[in-house]
């Protein structure tokens, strides 16, 4: 039997819900296999993977606690994505957005100020947008790539960070470690669950969404966008300024990546340290592209990557499976997701054995075609 | 017999219970002690994280069926550090250990939220009724491993690859440079941060550009062998750090500073158990064991050997401390004087280098 994959006239609304459903049952039955290999009980290992983590509203929490940076950054970066403007360099945007909160932090410390928050946000997309102002003026101008620019402005970011840490901004009282001091109550996203740590910043990621979903869904910058990604020289034709799409694109992604930035600092972290990121600039690359650069998309996408990481978390507490393989069981639900979504625009067909009646039918349609 | 010993174990038990209400935050559930470790590494990487999980492993085979333990690994320092930490304290953990640095704020929060919980948090300063603090003085192990760099550096260059400028690390490279240089005055120290605790691509580049630039001894604060197997590769020298990691360099490595947490482990397990742990700061060096210096290796000439044992047993007799005076940083400020040694106070808040260290 051969089988072949042909394109689709167009996606199947089918396996457009269809396909992560059908990873998720791959990723379960792959993950009780790799789970019993180890000598672990599979029920139980899946039980801590998916199951425990929702049981508890704490668990609930975190979950979107641990999702909100993912999302922010993967809106934003779904609008250049859709034009065909990469930006790889949302970790550094955040890492200056982090900067920038904080340095408002610093600079208000022990004030007690009301403004103090909202200046911290918008300093921090100020920030990402700075951050993220370089690669678009040098792809807007000087068509120089914006996927190298904004990578390595990373790197730079990151030393600066380290630079502060380490030197000016370190807490004179915290005997030589890098770290600032830690910041106070009216520099903190308010917490809105007692005993947990879900704060403000999830519900601004919810609005930012919707907002998004609509400018993508309904404003004629959307439409713009999409066309300049899908055919380039319609858009030239249809007079859409392209280093103006570029600004945009880039602007935004780097503004949500800044806020991100500073709803960590100003959440969970409370102060600047030489790490801030878990890698979520990166990671939520992986997450537009999962969300199918769709906001609500991408929203679902950013809960499933957040899942996967506090499953893995839960799985090493409550049977002891490996941190490597709870890395392999995350490596499966990525594949398998992207991988069943060539579902959505291909179909498998079977084909017939060449000299068959089957075959020459075939070969008729074919032809005629 | 069977009778009287299930009715000696029933009064046992309801003594216990009596106890544990009349003294409150001593009371422990029923059934094993549960305790839980939370590592910034992999338990593969060889060196810190496995050091810890070998500590963990010993207070095991020694409680047998009395405790349970679990950890988590790979867990980086910020915000999801005090998730896995309260999941470990909320789900039946007696007590949790935080075994990095960068756990610090994360066990605190918990920790203050949790008052019946115990907690412990390996090298960080902040205490609380609930939470204890402990480290080891592995700036000790490197006056050992210095000497003996000192005998065998042939280039008079050793490479350092840094985890990052903390006075843990900047303490180290201080300590290993003096007494290098008190038996190779002319030989110097140069620096290699990879910001990273474990990284072993990054580990492995930091050592071949120490070899590049002429230097014949590595020594490590990182936490995985990939630096030693570079030296093996090379036909070079070098330290393990954390663990033993001789098998990774049976040739070229010449010794090892080994952090061993299972006398530690054992004792404060033991106290949770009979009710006397009490919070506090302890600072373990090589005279209780918890530093140790790994058998040397085939390149130590008998002459280093000896030397090292010397300095050895001489710290833990107390007759030597690897910060005695006089001692001067690169600004020519003196930090002690002739024969003063530095305290830990000074130690604990290191941020400057002595001359012959290029950081």
């Amino acid at each position: 039997m051969r089988l072949r994959l042909e394109p689709r006239p167009r996606p199947s609304r089918l396996w457009l819900w269809g396909s992560p459903i059908l990873a998720i049952l791959l990723t379960v039955l792959t993950g009780a296999v790799l789970f019993a290999a180890i000598g672990r009980d599979p029920l139980a290992s899946l039980e801590a993977y998916f199951i425990s983590p929702l049981a508890t509203t704490y668990g609930l929490a975190e979950l979107a606690l641990k999702g909100t940076p993912l999302a922010l950054i993967a809106v934003g970066l779904s609008f250049g994505f859709r034009a065909n403007v990469w930006n790889i360099g949302a970790e550094g945007q955040f890492t200056m957005g982090a900067i920038a909160a904080a340095g408002v932090a610093l600079q208000f410390a022990g004030s007690e100020a009301t403004f103090e928050l909202p200046l911290m946000l918008l300093a921090a997309i100020l920030a990402g947008m700075g951050w993220a102002a370089l690669p678009a003026f040098l792809r807007a101008r000087l068509e120089v790539s914006e996927i190298l620019v904004s990578l390595m402005l990373t790197y730079v970011a990151t030393l600066f960070l380290s630079f502060l840490v380490y030197g000016p901004w370190k807490d004179p009282a915290g005997f030589n470690f890098p770290q600032t001091i830690m910041f106070d109550q009216s520099a903190a996203v308010p917490v809105i669950l007692a005993n947990t740590r879900l704060n403000l910043g999830v519900v601004l990621a919810l609005l930012i969404v919707a907002v998004a979903w609509l400018v993508q869904r309904q404003s004629l910058l959307g439409f713009q966008l999409r066309v300049m990604g899908l055919a380039p020289l319609a858009a030239r034709y249809a007079g859409f300024g392209r280093a103006r799409l570029i600004w945009i694109s880039l602007l935004l992604s780097g503004g949500l990546a800044g806020l991100a930035g500073a709803l960590e600092v100003a959440g969970p972290l409370g102060q600047l340290v030489p790490v801030i990121s878990q890698g979520y600039g990166f990671t939520a690359i992986t997450v537009a592209f999962l969300g199918r650069l769709h906001p609500f998309g991408i929203l679902l996408a950013s809960l499933a990557l957040a899942l996967s990481v506090i499953g893995g978390e839960n799985a090493q507490i409550a049977v002891g499976v490996p941190r490597a393989a709870t890395g392999v069981f995350q490596g499966l639900l990525l594949f398998y997701l992207l991988g069943a979504d060539i579902l959505v625009r291909y179909r498998l067909r079977r084909l017939a054995e060449p000299g068959s009646l089957g075959a020459a039918r075939q070969r008729a349609t074919t032809e005629t075609a | 017999m069977s009778w009287t010993m299930d009715r000696r174990r029933a009064l046992g038990a309801s003594v216990a219970t009596v106890a544990g209400l009349a003294l409150p935050g001593r009371a422990r559930a029923e059934g094993p002690l549960k305790a839980g470790w939370v590592y910034v590494g992999p338990v593969g990487d060889y060196g810190y994280s496995y050091q810890h999980d070998q500590g963990r492993l010993a207070a095991q085979s020694h409680f047998g069926d009395k405790i349970q333990t679990s950890f988590v690994e790979n867990v980086s320092e910020g915000p999801d550090a005090e998730r896995v930490i309260r999941q470990l304290a909320t789900t039946g953990n007696d007590i949790v250990f935080a075994t990095s640095f960068g756990f610090m704020n994360g066990v605190e929060k918990v920790a203050r939220s949790l008052p019946a919980k115990k907690f412990e948090h390996a090298t960080g300063y902040k205490r609380l009724a609930n939470l204890a603090t402990y480290d080891a003085r592995f700036y000790e192990g490197r006056a050992v491993i210095g000497t003996i760099a000192g005998h065998l550096t042939k280039t008079k260059k050793i490479g350092y690859i840094g985890s990052f400028p903390i006075p843990e690390v900047v303490q180290g490279i201080n300590s290993f440079t003096l007494a290098m240089q008190k038996v190779n005055p002319e030989a110097t120290v140069s620096v290699i941060w990879v910001n990273s605790w474990y990284d072993p691509g990054k580990e492995a580049d930091a050592a071949k550009a120490h070899f590049d630039q002429g230097a014949d001894i590595i020594v490590q604060h990182t936490d995985s062998p990939a630096a030693l197997q570079v030296a093996e590769q090379r036909g070079l020298m070098g330290f393990g750090q954390s663990s033993d990691m001789r098998k990774f360099a049976p040739n070229c490595q010449l010794s090892a500073i080994v952090d061993n947490w299972s006398a530690y482990y054992i004792r404060r397990l033991g106290q949770v158990m009979d009710g006397s742990w009490t919070s506090g700061a302890v600072w373990m060096g090589l005279d209780t064991g918890n530093v140790e210096i790994a058998p040397y290796g085939p390149k130590v000439t008998p002459e280093a050997a000896s030397a090292a044992d010397q300095i050895k047993g001489a710290i833990i007799a107390k007759k030597l401390h690897p910060f005695t005076g006089p001692i001067v940083d690169q600004k020519g400020t003196q930090h002690a004087a002739a024969g003063e040694t530095l305290s830990d106070e000074a130690l604990s808040k290191m941020d400057w280098y002595v001359p012959g260290v290029h950081a």
